[in-house]
């Protein structure tokens, strides 16, 4: 049998590509924790879990 | 179909605002396009998913502290942290290689790591205790000559001259001691090696 050299094209590889359901729910999780205070024109961030 | 008709923009405002849905929605019309042309850089999933991640930890700090404007859209915006991204990964790389094992070569097979293992650690402090307790186990006048010869690195003539004895006499402690240390094993059925 012959081998196939060819690639498949990168286009159709990363069409359908989606990153993991867990990485955006820990962006969703990591946003409602972050919160952003002004004090004196300072800004301070704070992760409240 | 009806989030399709709000824009980035009036989500990117109402997020600023403190509605969080809004960022989920952003998140999910986009997350294709992005994660894919990092993936097209990368070609790993593992690691597009970090740039990925990265790069929307980035856009939400940014929104948070207020820092965005709104001259350019919302997805350039997105794809150019995460193209500065991809370029941060690339230049961490090229400071520090990384290798991956094939087929054809195992980085293992050419680094290796000659410090003793637990095993072989413990096999060594066996082999020398039992060394120890042969030894003490010869004549006062072999073991000596025995412990200038091999632990102190002494020529037959230093021993004979410290000794006071001639250097045949201490060549003939020397093997009587190796005679005896070999009957001791013999008889102990001590194995002496690692």
């Amino acid at each position: 049998m012959a081998k196939i050299y060819s690639q498949k094209s990168l286009k159709n590889q990363t069409g359908k590509l989606n990153p993991k359901d867990e990485t955006i729910e820990f962006l969703l999780n990591y946003s409602k924790a972050l919160s952003v205070i002004n004090i004196n024109n300072l800004k301070f961030e704070a992760l409240l879990n | 179909m009806q989030n399709e008709l709000i824009t980035d923009a009036q989500l990117v405002k109402s997020y600023i605002r403190g509605d969080e849905s809004s960022l989920e929605i952003l998140i999910h019309r986009h997350k294709q396009r992005i994660y894919s042309f990092i993936y097209s850089k990368v070609l790993d999933r593992d690691i597009a998913e970090d740039i990925f991640q990265d790069t929307f930890i980035k856009v939400i700090k940014t929104l948070k502290r207020g820092k965005y404007n709104e001259e350019g859209k919302f997805l350039p915006w997105v794809m150019r942290i995460a193209h500065n991204l991809v370029i941060d990964h690339f230049r961490k790389n090229t400071r520090m290689p990384k290798f991956s094992n094939t087929e054809d070569f195992n980085i293992f097979s050419v680094l290796s790591d000659n410090s003793p293992n637990a095993e072989k650690a413990l096999i060594k402090d066996q082999v020398e205790s039992h060394l120890k307790m042969v030894i003490e186990e010869l004549p006062k006048d072999q073991k000596e000559v025995l412990m200038m010869r091999i632990y102190k690195d002494m020529s037959f003539k230093e021993i004979s001259e410290i000794t006071g004895v001639s250097i045949n006499t201490a060549l003939g402690r020397m093997r009587y001691a190796l005679i005896n240390m070999r009957k001791i094993i013999d008889k102990h059925q001590i194995i002496l090696t690692n």
